[in-house]
C-alpha cells in the first residue's frame, strides 16, 4: 500500500484526518516522519498536512512568548526577539536541518535528539494541542510523558513566559561532534531571580531518560538560595536524582550519571 | 605542508623525483566536482526492482521455521529468496585463494550466529512493497546461548558459534588453532629483566560508515549474462565470489564498478551482488540491493575488535629484553578477511623493536557479533595501539623521556627480527628524531646522533636459542561438511572440486602471491 | 496505484512528474528526473549528501516530501556549472584536492553555494558551520574549508 498524503488548509482538518487514522501522522519539517518512512517504517500509511499560516507564527515582542509549532529553528535563529533560545536552536542538526525541523516536531523527537524540547521544559512551556475534539493546553512535562500516546494529536505552538534576563535562561549541549551531533546530555535551566534569590527554578535534563525530565531534587537545592558555590555544589550532587539514562551509541548510562552533575555544575556557575 | 627530507639517507638515492612532492591532479576530479562521478547506484534501468532483507534479530539461534507464505503473496513481490535458492550457499571470502573452510551462509537455513544475519530476501516493484512483505514472514527462533567475548568463547563449553570452528577458532593449514611466533626464550628474558609490565589492551569494533552504503544493481545481459553494478572495493574479487556461490563460470558476469562513494575495506565482502544477480535470475529484471544506513551499522562487516595482553621485560637502562604478547582478534561469526588479520598480525610482532625474546600467540576467534573484515591496516592497527601505549607506559617504567626509549629499542640496519629475517632500511629512528624537532621535543644529544645505519647487528643479530614445543595435534577434520553443503547438482554441473589440499609454501598459487603471508611465502 | 501530478522548477527549468504517494525529492530526482548528483547516504539527516536548494534555502532531499516542492525552485550540483565553465566553487574545489571518493561532494557544494549566496565571505568558523551537516568520511574537511574560503576571496577578486 503506498502512502496517501491529505493536505488540509485548518488545522481542525488536519487534526480531525490525524485522530481518525491510526496510520496517520502529521508532516511538519521531515525530519521525523520521513527519516521513519525510508528506513521501512510500514506502520505510516498517511501523512497529514496542513497550510494553516498560525503554524508559523512567532509571537515574542510581549512577554509572552508563542512559537507555532511549524516553526524551524532557522526562523528561531532569525529572530531577535528569542536570542535567548539561540543556542538551542543552534545546537541542532547544520543548516539543511535546522531550515527543516521544526519547534512542534522536536516535541517528539526521541534521544539522542529533542534537545528544544529540553530548553522548552526548563521554560515552563505549555503546549497547544488540537485533538479531535477540540483544542487544549497542556503543560510540557505531561506532553512530553504522554507523547507516545499523542500520535494522534496534532501540536499548534508552545508558549512560555519570557525570561527576565538573559541570563536567567541558559542552555548546554554535551556531544562528541562538534558542531554537530546527536546529545550525549542535553541541560537547560531557567533560574528566576527576585531580591537575589532564586525563585521556580527549572533545570531539564535531555539523554537522562526516555524524554526530557526536570530534575527536581536539583531545583530543590537552588530554591529560594542565592547562586552561589555551596548551592552550585549542593545542585550539581542532586543532579543525577531521579534520572535513568540508557546506553546508545553515544554514551553509556553510567557515562551520562557520571557528567550530569559536573555540567550542571558548568552551566549554573557560567564555566564554558 | 608537505616537507621531503631529502638530507636523511641522501647517499642512499639519486635525487630524481619527478613525481613525489608535487600535487598531481586526480583523474576523477572534474566528474566529482560536476556530480557525474557515476557510482553504482547511478543507473536508472527499466523494469527495476527492489530487493531487501529479512535479519535476525537474535545473535543466535536455532531456526525452527521460516514461514513466507503471506508474504509471497504480499503486493507487489516478484520473488521470495530463501537459503535454498543459493546454488551454493556456503562459502567464505578467501576460499578463492584457497584459504579456509566455507562457513558462511548467503541466507541462513537452520541456524543464525549474529544479529543481522540475512535470513529470507524479498524482491518487490517498490521498497516500500518490500518493507510490507518483510513484516509477513514469520520466523520462528529458538534462541541458544550466545558468547560476545573473545575469551569467554575460547573456554571450554563455551556455545559453539560456528560449527565450521567447534572450537571457536580459526583453524590455520588443518592443524593451528593460532599464529605462533618463538624467538629466543621469553620466559627467561622476563626471569632476568629488571622490572615486568603485563597489560591488557582492548579494541572495539570500528565501522568504517562509507557516505555511499552497501549496494549493488544485477541486470540481465543477452546471451544469458548479467551486468553487475556494484560499489565493491574489490571487482574481480567479488565477481569469482559471485560465480562460485552461484554456481557458475565467472565469464558469466560483466561487473561493473571501480567508483566507490568510500570504502576504507568495508567493500570486499561482496555482501550485496550475489543475492542481486540471483534476483535477477529469478525475475528476469533489474535487480537493486542496497543497504540501509542502520543496516550498513548492523550487517556491514566492521574492523573487528581486539584484545591484547602484553607482558615485557625491561632492563633499567631501557633496553627490552623480553616482550609476551597474546592477542585475540573477534572475528565475528563468520570468519570473511580475520584470519587473514591475524597472520598480518603475527608477522608485525614485536614492533619495530629489536628485542631477543619474544612469543607471541595470534588468535582468530568467533563470538556472535557481526562478522568482521578489512580496514585499513587491520590486524596491525590494534595492535600498534597497544605495543605503543605499552612502550609509553615502560618509558615511564624505567624514567626514561618515550621517544628516547624508543629510538634506543628500534630496529637498525643489520639486527635480527623476531622472525628471523635481518633488518634492512631502518628509519624508525630517524622518524623519531624528526618527530621529536617537529613537536619541539627535547631530546639528549645522544639519541640526536643516533642513527638507523649504526651500531646494528652484531650482538642484536644473534638468534638467542629458541626451546622447542610441543603441540597438540588438531582435533578439527580436515573439511567438515555441514547442513548448508547442497548436494552435487547431478546432471548440469560437474560436482563442485574437492576441498583444496593444504597449501604448499613453495608452489603458491596466482592468488597467493598476492596474499604471500597467509601462506608464509616470501615475497619477491 | 494513485500518483500525483507534481510541477516545480528543477535547476531553472520547469518540470512535472508524477509521484507515489511518500516519495521523497531525492528519489524523484534521481528516479523521475534523472538527475543523479544528490546522493543516498543515510536516508536519516545525518550525512548531506543529498542536500540541494530549495528557493535558495539548504534542505535534505531525502527528508523532504517531494510534493512540497510544488511551485518552488530545486537546485543541484548540475546546477552549478555554466555551460562548459565550472562554478568558482568547483574549481576552487578540483584545485584544492577537496574531493577524494567524490561522494560527499555534491552535498558539499550545495551547502557551500547556500553558503556564499548568503554571505560572500564567510570566516573560516562560518564555513565549518555551514558544512557542519554534511559528512566526508574519506576526512578531507581541511581541504573543503580551504577550497570554500578561496571560492570567496576568488569571487572577491573578480568583482
Amino acid at each position: 500500500m503506498p502512502v496517501t498524503v491529505r493536505t488540509f488548509a485548518s488545522t481542525g482538518e488536519a487534526a480531525a484526518a490525524l485522530s481518525s487514522d491510526r496510520g496517520a501522522r502529521y508532516l511538519g519539517g521531515g525530519t521525523l516522519v520521513m527519516r521513519a518512512l525510508n528506513e521501512g517504517d510500514i506502520s505510516i500509511s498517511t501523512i497529514v498536512r496542513a497550510h494553516d499560516h498560525a503554524l508559523t507564527r512567532v509571537d515574542a515582542t510581549g512577554s509572552r512568548v508563542t512559537i507555532g509549532a511549524g516553526v524551524t529553528f532557522a526562523r528561531i535563529l532569525a529572530e531577535r526577539d528569542l536570542a535567548f533560545l539561540h543556542a538551542a536552536a543552534r545546537s541542532i542538526g547544520g543548516p539543511a536541518v535546522r531550515n527543516m525541523g521544526t519547534v512542534g516536531g522536536n516535541l517528539f523527537a526521541s534521544n539522542p535528539y529533542g534537545d528544544f524540547a529540553v530548553a522548552l521544559l526548563a521554560l515552563d512551556a505549555v503546549v497547544s494541542v488540537q485533538g479531535g475534539l477540540g483544542s487544549r493546553d497542556v503543560p510540557i512535562e505531561e506532553f512530553l510523558q504522554t507523547r507516545e500516546r499523542q500520535t494522534g494529536t496534532l501540536a499548534l505552538a508552545v508558549s512560555f513566559q519570557k525570561p527576565a534576563s538573559a541570563d536567567a535562561f541558559r542552555y548546554r549541549k554535551i556531544a562528541r561532534i562538534k558542531p554537530k551531533g546527536g546529545s550525549v546530555i542535553t541541560l537547560a535551566a531557567h533560574l528566576p531571580i527576585s531580591s537575589g534569590r532564586i525563585l521556580s527554578a527549572r533545570i531539564a535534563l535531555g539523554s537522562m531518560a526516555a524524554t526530557p525530565i526536570r530534575a527536581r531534587a536539583a531545583e530543590r537545592a537552588l530554591e529560594g538560595r542565592t547562586l552561589d558555590a555551596t548551592t552550585i555544589s549542593a545542585a550539581a550532587a542532586a543532579a543525577v536524582e531521579g534520572t535513568s539514562p540508557a546506553d546508545n551509541a553515544l554514551a553509556s548510562g553510567w557515562y551520562r550519571r557520571e557528567i550530569v552533575g559536573v555540567h550542571l555544575r558548568r552551566l549554573l556557575s557560567g564555566q564554558e | 605542508m608537505l616537507e621531503l627530507r631529502k638530507d636523511i639517507f641522501a647517499d642512499e638515492r639519486d635525487d630524481n623525483l619527478k613525481e613525489i612532492g608535487k600535487g598531481t591532479q586526480r583523474q576523477d576530479m572534474l566528474g566529482h566536482v560536476t556530480g557525474t562521478s557515476t557510482y553504482f547506484d547511478d543507473h536508472k534501468l527499466q523494469g527495476m526492482l527492489h530487493l531487501k532483507v529479512v535479519r535476525s534479530t537474535h545473535p543466535h539461534a536455532r531456526l525452527r521455521r521460516i514461514d513466507t507464505s503471506d508474504a509471497e503473496r504480499s503486493a507487489g513481490v516478484r520473488r521470495i529468496i530463501r537459503g535454498s535458492d543459493v546454488p551454493r550457499n556456503l562459502n567464505t571470502l578467501l576460499s578463492l585463494i584457497n584459504f579456509g573452510k566455507d562457513d558462511e551462509p548467503s541466507l541462513a537455513v537452520d541456524k543464525v550466529r549474529y544479529k543481522g544475519e540475512p535470513i529470507v530476501a524479498i524482491v518487490a516493484d517498490s521498497p516500500r512493497e518490500a518493507y510490507e512483505a518483510m513484516a509477513k514472514v514469520r520466523i520462528d527462533y529458538e534462541p541458544l546461548p550466545a558468547v560476545f567475548d573473545v575469551e569467554d568463547a575460547l573456554k571450554p563449553g563455551a556455545p559453539v558459534v560456528n560449527e565450521t570452528y567447534p572450537k571457536n577458532a580459526f583453524i590455520y593449514h588443518d592443524v593451528y588453532d593460532h599464529q605462533k611466533l618463538r624467538f629466543g626464550d621469553v620466559e627467561r628474558g622476563l626471569a632476568a629483566a629488571d622490572h615486568v609490565l603485563e597489560q591488557r589492551y582492548q579494541m572495539s569494533p570500528i565501522e568504517h560508515a562509507p557516505t555511499e552504503t552497501n549496494g549493488s544493481i544485477a541486470a540481465p545481459d543477452t546471451n544469458g549474462r548479467y551486468i553487475v553494478y556494484t560499489s565493491t572495493q574489490a571487482l574481480f574479487f567479488s565477481l569469482d565470489t559471485c560465480a562460485k556461490i552461484l554456481d557458475v563460470p565467472s565469464n558469466t558476469f560483466h561487473f561493473i564498478g571501480g567508483t566507490v562513494g568510500g570504502g576504507f575495506g568495508g567493500k570486499v565482502d561482496t555482501l550485496t551482488e550475489p543475492l542481486a544477480i540471483l534476483g535477477a535470475t529469478l525475475t528476469g529484471r533489474p535487480v537493486r540491493y542496497v543497504l540501509g544506513r542502520e543496516e550498513e551499522m548492523q550487517f556491514g562487516s566492521p574492523r573487528g575488535a581486539e584484545r591484547i595482553y602484553i607482558k615485557d621485560g625491561v632492563m633499567r637502562d631501557g633496553r627490552i629484553v623480553a616482550r609476551k604478547i597474546r592477542a585475540l582478534f573477534d572475528s565475528g561469526a563468520y570468519t570473511r578477511l580475520s584470519s587473514y588479520a591475524a597472520v598480518k598480525c603475527a608477522a608485525h610482532l614485536p614492533g619495530p623493536y629489536t628485542i631477543p625474546n619474544v612469543h607471541g600467540d595470534v588468535y582468530c576467534v568467533f563470538t556472535n557479533r557481526t562478522p568482521a573484515t578489512a580496514m585499513r591496516g587491520f590486524g596491525v592497527t590494534a595492535m600498534d595501539f597497544a605495543i605503543e601505549c605499552q612502550m609509553d607506559k615502560l618509558a615511564h617504567l624505567v624514567g626514561m623521556d618515550p621517544m628516547e626509549f624508543r629510538i634506543l629499542n628500534a630496529y637498525r640496519d643489520g639486527d635480527m627480527k623476531a622472525h628471523r629475517r635481518e633488518a634492512k632500511n631502518c628509519a624508525l629512528i630517524e622518524c623519531v628524531q624528526v618527530a621529536a624537532e617537529k613537536a619541539k621535543w627535547p631530546i639528549r644529544e645522544e639519541f640526536k646522533r643516533a642513527s638507523s645505519r649504526k651500531d646494528g647487528g652484531g650482538s642484536r643479530a644473534a638468534i638467542s636459542p629458541t626451546p622447542r614445543e610441543s603441540y597438540a595435534p588438531a582435533t578439527a577434520p580436515s573439511q567438515q561438511r555441514t547442513t548448508y553443503d547442497r548436494a552435487p547438482a547431478a546432471a548440469r554441473e560437474p560436482p563442485p572440486p574437492p576441498p583444496p589440499p593444504p597449501p604448499r609454501p613453495q608452489a603458491p598459487s596466482h592468488g597467493a602471491a598476492r596474499f604471500s603471508s597467509v601462506f608464509g611465502t616470501r615475497r619477491r | 496505484m494513485a500518483k500525483t501530478a507534481l510541477q516545480f522548477r528543477h535547476n531553472g527549468r520547469d518540470v512535472a512528474i508524477f509521484v507515489d504517494g511518500g516519495t521523497n525529492l531525492l528519489a524523484a530526482l534521481r528516479e523521475l528526473i534523472g538527475d543523479m548528483t544528490p546522493k543516498f547516504g543515510c536516508g536519516q539527516g545525518g550525512c548531506g549528501a543529498c542536500s540541494v536548494l530549495i528557493d535558495g534555502e539548504l534542505h535534505l532531499s531525502c527528508l523532504t516530501l517531494a510534493e512540497t516542492v510544488a511551485g518552488r525552485s530545486v537546485e543541484t550540483l548540475d546546477s552549478l556549472k555554466d555551460g562548459p565553465n565550472l562554478h568558482p566553487l568547483q574549481r576552487a574545489f578540483a584545485d584544492n584536492f577537496a574531493a577524494q571518493c567524490g561522494y560527499c561532494t555534491p552535498g558539499m557544494l550545495m551547502a557551500a553555494k547556500a553558503l556564499l549566496d548568503r554571505n560572500p565571505q564567510p570566516s573560516r568558523t562560518e564555513v565549518i558551520e555551514a558544512i557542519s551537516g554534511n559528512i566526508c568520511r574519506c576526512t578531507g574537511y581541511e581541504p573543503i574549508i580551504n577550497a570554500v574560503l578561496a571560492a570567496a576571496s576568488g569571487g572577491r577578486a573578480r568583482a
